[in-house]
């Protein structure tokens, strides 16, 4: 709250009071906040909007290349599985076709096929030849197989349809995963065999837990049920089913993302293996490969922040400077207005006074020469000579008349120094015929007006209308702080070889330190109920630097104040204001 | 000294002029500028005390005519009127010495008249014998 009331500007809690019906063009703060509010809307918007829009475009451009990148992973990888599978089972068909039924009964010959097809290709775990009935013929191989019946096994029914057949994983009879592939051979008697290899799956294994996949990726095979095919790091061990729906079929490498029950974003690319009962699948964790994608995302929102706060900050900045400016000129052109608007009252009154004195004087006048007339024809003709009462009463008369002409010189000389001009002037009596206007109030009130004008003070050039005005205004200031029966002192003496002070001390009620600094502000005002307008002391600021001197006060709360007026005992001749037009003189 | 008194302000000029003869100084009394031309047109005075500000011819313009006629007569000038305008125009045309603010002390005046006859200003070295 502190910290606000420092920053606070200067137009926060301006209330034009001058203003009047128009209130409410003069709410700066409203002004203030507007400037603001639209400022910042103009700026803000596009750059919302742009980083926004960039945002969108940056991510889906991220999530684009995690996705192709992961088809393109996919892909890959489906190549060698597929020709691996692809290759053993042409090395069978070239097999069946190279060699006879009956060679391929032959035990050594079995034995020496497997023997090369090991070395040629590897994989191959042994090799069975089975008759039409199901029943194996031959086996070459690490198991006691021969003889066994598969007519009632799956795959020896859709080898017999379609001619070929890859198996899923199984155990079988050796209790260890493995595939087969077995192909078909039509003998020329209608009849048939089959040749069966059993192909180790730890070639597959190999092949995927070589490949290497980004973003805490799994990469494994399974079956169209959805049984893996080889081990799977997060899913589990051959044979076990994924958690993960199947995918549905297509013939091309697909990829698609899927959100799991524990929150977690999948990334799932998968291909089927053409006639095989394998879908590749590679699963990536999506916030793992939007990793890169985070760190973009912060920079942008640090920027974003960091242009708002640096927009708000500007705007804040221009539109306080700019209110505080419009403010200031506004306080100008009022005190302007007021200036020209007291320059007129002040020339009002000097014609008002001068016609008042005009008015009176002549009547005063004839007064003054009839009574004189009755006291020469008592003096001079010796009628009454010795009437000392009549004489008393004339010569009251006649002073009186006399008090009047005082009253009157004393307006006429103030109007007439209301005009601007530099003229030689007497600071005594100056000071003089300000307090000549005051004098009857201080006689009332009892306040106690000293004057000390040092005897070194020459008549120096100056312009006598402003002085009387600045006067008036501090010596009116000080009958009003003073209480009655106090004391008003006021002392003119030479500030070196150039300068002159003129000092004001009251015994009123001083000025607190806060008022104190803001004492010759326009429109600072304490006495505002009072009908105050907060211009007096402005004023009279306004007129000491006109004169090229300097206004300065001193004051304590409870023990009074002083005003030390010190101008130049030589003034600079200005060019004639523009304003004294104005004011019709 | 022979003096003539001018103002539109009958009752002043009038007791004036009494005041005067009371003092063994001859004083005529006219109250418009056209009645001054022909006094002293016809008759010498010493002195004028003229009123500034009159009614169709003011008391700068009467001394202009008045000099035409009697180049040596002396003039003081009493005004009651403090408009700025009119000071700045006597003040501008006349020294302070010759200018008095109503309403006038007659020894203050008496005393001014001697001045000005007695030391001419530089243009008229006449000596007067009062």
């Amino acid at each position: 709250m502190i910290f606000f009331e420092k920053l606070k500007p200067k137009f926060w809690d301006y209330r034009d009071v001058a203003a009047g019906p128009f209130k409410h063009l003069f709410n700066f703060r409203r002004l203030w906040a507007l400037a603001v509010a639209l400022t910042s809307l103009v700026a803000l918007i596009p750059l919302i909007s742009i980083t926004l829009i960039d945002y969108r475009v940056t991510q889906k451009s991220v999530e684009s290349e995690v996705l192709l990148r992961t088809a393109r992973l996919v892909s890959n990888t489906w190549r060698p599985v597929s020709f691996f599978l692809t290759e053993r089972r042409s090395a069978l068909d070239f097999v069946v076709r190279d060699n006879s039924y009956n060679s391929l009964r032959d035990p050594k010959r079995l034995s020496a096929i497997l023997e090369n097809l090991k070395q040629g290709f590897g994989g191959f775990v042994d090799l069975g030849v089975i008759d039409s009935t199901g029943r194996q013929k031959n086996y070459a191989g690490p198991y006691k197989l021969e003889g066994i019946d598969y007519s009632n096994q799956g795959w020896f029914k859709d080898v017999i349809n379609k001619g070929v057949n890859v198996s899923d994983v199984f155990m079988g009879f050796r209790r260890t995963p493995h595939i087969i592939i077995a192909v078909r051979y039509d003998l020329p008697n209608a009849s048939f065999y089959v040749l069966r290899a059993t192909i180790d799956t730890d070639r597959f294994n190999e092949l995927l837990a070589h490949l290497e996949v980004s973003g805490q990726g799994d990469s494994f095979l399974i079956n169209k049920d959805g049984f893996l095919q080889t081990p799977s790091r997060d899913y589990g061990k051959v044979l076990d089913r994924i958690p993960l729906r199947v995918p549905a079929f297509s013939p091309k490498t697909r990829v698609y993302e899927e959100v799991y029950p524990d929150n977690k974003q999948l990334v799932i690319g998968y291909a089927y293996i053409h006639d095989t009962p394998f879908i590749l699948m590679i699963v990536k964790q999506k916030n793992e490969l939007m990793k890169p994608w985070q760190k973009t995302r912060f920079q942008l929102i640090g920027f974003l922040i960091a242009s708002i706060a640096i927009i708000v900050f500007v705007v804040l900045s221009v539109a306080t400077y700019l209110v505080n400016r419009i403010l200031i000129a506004d306080q100008k052109r009022i005190m302007t207005l007021h200036e020209v608007e007291y320059s007129n009252k002040m020339a009002s009154i000097g014609r008002l006074a001068a016609g008042v004195a005009h008015e009176i004087n002549n009547p005063l006048a004839v007064i003054n020469e009839k009574i004189g007339l009755i006291k020469d024809l008592f003096t001079i003709k010796d009628e009454f000579k010795g009437n000392r009462k009549l004489i008393e009463l004339v010569d009251s008369a006649l002073s009186s008349v006399d008090r009047c002409g005082t009253i009157t010189k004393r307006l006429l000389n103030f109007a007439r120094h209301l005009d601007v001009k530099i003229q030689m002037v007497n600071i005594g009596e100056v000071i003089g015929d300000v307090l000549g206007f005051l004098s009857k109030e201080a006689e009332y009130r009892s306040i106690a007006v000293s004057i000390n004008v040092s005897g070194d003070i020459p008549q120096f050039e100056s312009d006598r209308g402003k002085l009387q005005q600045i006067f008036l205004n501090i010596v009116n200031n000080a009958f009003a702080a003073v209480k009655d029966g106090g004391s008003i002192d006021i002392t003119a003496k030479r500030e070196g070889a150039d300068l002159i002070s003129v000092t004001f001390t009251d015994d009123g009620c001083g000025i607190p330190g806060s008022d104190l600094e803001r004492i010759f502000e326009p429109f600072f005002s304490t006495k505002t109920k009072q009908g105050g307008t907060g211009l007096g002391l402005s004023i009279t600021y306004s007129l000491v630097q006109e004169l090229g001197g300097i206004l300065v006060v001193h004051s304590e709360v409870g023990r009074g104040s002083s005003f030390i007026v010190t101008i130049p005992l030589k003034m600079e001749k200005k060019e004639k204001k523009t304003d004294e037009g104005v004011a019709g003189r | 000294m022979r003096v003539l008194l001018v103002d539109d302000e009958k009752e002043l000029v009038s007791t004036l002029a009494e005041r005067f003869s009371l003092r063994d100084i001859e004083a005529d009394w006219v109250t418009t500028g056209e009645a001054a031309i022909k006094s002293v047109a016809s008759k010498t005075y010493d002195i004028a005390v003229l009123d500034v500000k009159m009614p169709k011819i003011s008391g700068i313009e009467l001394k202009k005519k008045l000099e035409e006629i009697n180049p040596v007569l002396k003039y003081i000038f009493i005004t009651g009127h403090g408009s700025e305008e009119d000071f700045m125009t006597a003040s501008s045309e006349l020294s302070a010495e010759y200018y008095l603010v109503k309403p006038v002390n007659i020894d203050d005046l008496i005393q001014k008249m001697k001045e000005i006859l007695i030391n001419p200003d530089k243009r008229d070295s006449l000596q007067h014998p009062l």
